[in-house]
C-alpha cells in the first residue's frame, strides 16, 4: 500500500512517501515560504521521486494539529482535496504524536513535545515508550500517550512531568525559545532531540498514518477536519463576555 | 464550430464567508451553482471574522465541491479545468480554496486556472446576459469593494474609478449597525428604506477634486453618526446609548422615531442615506459612460442587488439611451458560477497556474 504523508502545522513543510511501511522518499523544507506555495511542488516532486501516480495512493496521512491554524489549514485542505478527487481515506495524525515518534524506542524515558502555541502557551502531550507484548526482544515498542493533548502554559506541563521522576527529553519547535528556562528550572534530568530529530518529519505522519489506515481508522476526506485545540479569539471573547 | 466539444468547468470560490462550487458549461451555462453561506455564525459577531470564516470552509469544501459535481450530473473525469478565487479576500479563507483546488488539479490531472474575485463578480453579467460582450462599463459595488470598471475584454479591464476610503458595502454595514439594525446591513437598509423617506435628512454627496469617477463613504458614514447624536443630544440622552446595539435587534422598529421634532424615522434615516450612496454611485457611472462614450453599463457585487441602486440607475439608463445589465440577486452575492464563467475565457485565452499559486488577499483587477 501507498501512503502519502503531509505536515504543514509548523514551520516547516514536509511530506513523505510510504509504500508497506518502507519510506520511498520524503522531503522537507525550512525556509521562510509559504507553505501555499511550497505544499504541492512539494507533493509533486516527491511522488515522482518515488515513482508513484496520484492513482496508486491509497491512503493520505495528514498531521492533523495542534498547530498553526492557517498551516493546518493549508494541510488539510490539500489533504482533502487529494482524498476527494482520488477518493481514498485520510489518515489524521497527532502532529504531537509525529513529533514524539521521531524520539522512537526510548525505554524509560518520558519524550516530551513543545509546540510554540503563542500566547506565552505551548501545544503538548507527554509520550513513552513501552516494549511490544514480545518483552522487547524484537525491538518493537508501543508508543503510549501519558498526558494528554493540550495548549498550556510551559510551566503547566514541567510541573507535571517532575510528578514521574524520570528523564524527559524534549522536541518541537518550542525547545530552542525554551530550552535555558527548562534547564534552568526542570527538576528531573533533561535532554534535547538534536536539530535532526527536533521538527516535524513526514516519514513519522506516514508511519503513524499507515497503522491508523491499517487498522480501519482512517476518515473519509470529507470528514476531515483540523484539531486545533484552541477556539478562536473572537470565540473566547464572547464566551467571557456571556460569563459576566 | 459544431463540433466543438463543451468544456466544463468545475470552480471554487471562499473568499469571504461563502464556502462556494459550481460547474459551468462553455463558461455561461450553470450545470450546478452550490453555496454554502456562514451567514448566520457571523451575525452573532456583526460582521465576519476571519478565522471562524476558515475554520468554517475547510469543514463545508469536500461537501460543496461533490454536491456541485453531483447536481451538475458529471465526475471530475468529464472537467476540462479548475477555477479558484485567489484573491483579493480574507488570506485565510482564500487559503482554503486555493489548496483545494490545487489538490484536485494535481490528483485529477487538470490545469488549474485562478481567477480574481472581481473579475468573477463582473462575469455574473455574462451569466445572466447570454449576449453581453465587452466592452462595456462595469459598477462593481460589495462589502470590499467600489470600483468603476473599463471592461475592454475578457481578461482586460482599467479600473477609472475607486473608494479613497469605505467600499459602498461597508459603509451599509456601519450605518445599519447605528441605527440597530445589525449585520448584514445592506438588505436590511434596503428592506427598512422602503418604508421611509429619502428626502426626510439631505446628507453629503462627496465630491473627489481632480478625481471626477472616484468615490468617498466616509463622509457620509460621519455625517449619518452625527446626525444620530445630534438627535440623541436634543433628546437630552447621553452618548450611545440608544439605535447603537451590538447585534442583531428582533424588534427592530423602523417607525421608531429618531428626533421627535421633526418626526424622522430611523427608517427615514435609512433611506435618506441610501439615497446618498445610490446618487454617488449612479451619478459617477453615468458620467463616465458619457464621457468615455459607453453605450452599455453592466452592475456587479454584492450592492448590484440593492432595490434602489437597481431602479435608480435604470432610470438614468433610460433618459440616457444606455442599456443597463445586472445579475440576479443570487448572481450578485459571492458564488462559484461566476468564477466559474471568468475562469472558462481565462482558459480559453490559455491562462494556466501552477501548483505554487497562492492566495493574494490585495490582488488587483487586471494583474497576473
Amino acid at each position: 500500500m501507498n501512503t502519502l504523508a503531509l505536515d504543514s502545522s509548523g514551520l516547516t513543510a514536509a511530506v513523505a512517501v510510504m509504500t508497506d511501511g518502507k519510506l520511498a522518499a520524503e522531503y522537507t523544507v525550512n525556509n521562510k515560504k509559504t507553505h501555499s506555495q511550497t505544499l504541492l511542488p512539494m507533493i509533486d516532486e516527491v511522488m515522482k521521486a518515488a515513482g508513484i501516480e496520484p492513482k496508486q495512493l491509497d491512503c493520505i496521512a495528514i498531521s492533523r494539529g495542534p498547530g498553526s491554524f492557517t498551516g493546518l489549514r493549508i494541510g488539510s485542505a490539500t489533504a482533502k482535496g487529494l482524498g476527494l478527487a482520488l477518493n481514498i481515506p485520510v489518515a489524521e495524525v497527532s502532529s504531537l504524536d509525529a513529533l514524539a515518534y521521531n524520539l522512537y524506542g526510548n525505554e524509560g524515558c518520558i519524550i516530551c513535545p513543545i509546540m510554540d502555541a503563542r500566547r506565552q502557551e505551548v501545544y503538548t502531550a507527554a509520550y513513552e515508550f513501552v516494549p511490544a507484548s514480545d518483552e522487547g526482544k524484537t525491538g518493537s515498542y508501543e508508543m503510549k500517550r501519558i498526558i494528554a493533548e493540550k495548549a498550556c502554559p510551559l510551566d503547566e506541563i514541567l510541573e507535571e512531568l517532575e510528578k514521574f521522576g524520570r528523564k524527559v527529553i524534549f522536541n518541537g519547535d518550542g525547545v530552542p525559545v525554551n530550552r535555558d528556562h527548562i534547564v534552568n528550572n526542570f527538576k528531573q534530568k533533561c535532554a534535547f532531540a538534536p536539530e535532526t530529530l527536533l521538527l516535524q518529519k513526514a516519514s513519522s505522519v506516514a508511519a503513524i498514518g499507515e497503522f491508523i489506515y491499517l487498522n480501519g481508522k482512517a476518515v473519509s476526506a470529507d470528514e476531515h477536519v483540523p484539531v486545533y485545540l484552541r477556539k478562536s479569539q473572537a470565540e473566547r471573547e464572547r464566551e467571557a463576555e456571556n460569563e459576566q | 464550430m459544431e463540433d466543438r466539444k463543451d468544456v466544463l468547468i468545475l470552480a471554487i470560490e471562499s473568499s469571504c464567508d461563502e464556502t462556494a462550487a459550481a460547474v459551468m458549461k462553455n463558461g455561461r451555462e450553470i450545470l450546478s451553482n452550490i453555496i454554502y453561506s456562514q451567514i448566520d455564525l457571523h451575525t452573532l459577531y456583526g460582521g465576519v471574522v476571519p478565522e471562524i470564516a476558515s475554520r468554517k470552509h475547510i469543514e463545508k469544501i469536500n461537501q460543496v465541491v461533490k454536491t456541485a459535481l453531483d447536481t451538475a450530473q458529471v465526475t471530475l473525469d468529464d472537467i476540462d479545468a479548475i477555477g479558484v478565487t485567489y484573491g483579493p479576500g480574507l488570506v485565510g479563507a482564500l487559503l482554503v480554496g486555493v489548496a483545494e483546488a490545487k489538490a484536485i488539479a494535481y490528483a485529477a490531472g487538470k490545469p488549474l486556472v485562478g481567477v480574481h474575485h472581481i473579475e468573477g463578480h463582473i462575469a455574473a453579467n455574462y451569466v445572466e446576459h447570454k449576449e453581453l460582450e465587452p466592452p462595456y462599463l462595469c459598477l462593481v459595488v460589495s462589502g470590499g469593494h467600489t470600483h468603476l470598471v473599463k471592461v475592454k475584454g475578457y481578461s482586460e479591464y482599467e479600473i477609472i474609478g475607486r473608494t479613497h476610503d469605505d467600499a459602498a458595502g461597508e459603509a451599509f454595514d456601519k450605518v445599519a449597525r447605528a441605527i440597530g439594525l445589525g449585520y448584514p446591513g445592506g438588505p436590511k437598509v434596503d428592506k427598512v428604506s422602503k418604508t421611509g423617506r429619502k428626502d426626510a435628512v439631505t446628507f453629503p454627496r462627496a465630491h473627489i477634486e481632480g478625481c471626477p469617477y472616484d468615490f468617498s463613504f466616509s463622509g457620509l458614514k460621519s455625517a449619518v453618526l452625527n446626525y444620530l447624536n445630534s438627535c440623541r443630544m436634543k433628546q437630552g440622552l447621553d452618548g450611545n446609548e440608544i439605535y447603537s446595539r451590538k447585534t442583531d435587534n428582533p424588534e427592530f422598529d423602523g417607525n421608531e422615531l429618531i428626533d421627535p421634532e421633526t418626526g424622522v424615522t430611523v427608517a427615514d434615516v435609512a433611506a435618506s442615506f441610501q439615497e446618498a450612496v445610490v446618487d454617488a454611485l449612479v451619478s459617477k457611472t453615468i458620467s463616465a459612460a458619457k464621457d468615455f462614450g459607453y453605450k452599455k453599463i453592466a452592475i456587479a457585487g454584492g450592492v448590484a442587488s440593492n432595490s434602489a441602486l437597481r431602479e435608480g440607475m435604470k432610470l438614468a439608463c433610460e433618459k440616457e439611451g444606455f442599456e443597463l445589465y445586472y445579475p440576479k440577486p443570487l448572481l450578485c452575492t459571492d458564488n462559484a458560477a461566476m468564477i466559474g464563467c471568468a475562469a472558462y475565457y481565462e482558459y480559453i485565452s490559455g491562462t494556466r497556474h501552477g501548483y505554487d499559486l497562492n492566495a493574494v488577499p490585495n490582488l488587483k483587477l487586471g494583474e497576473r
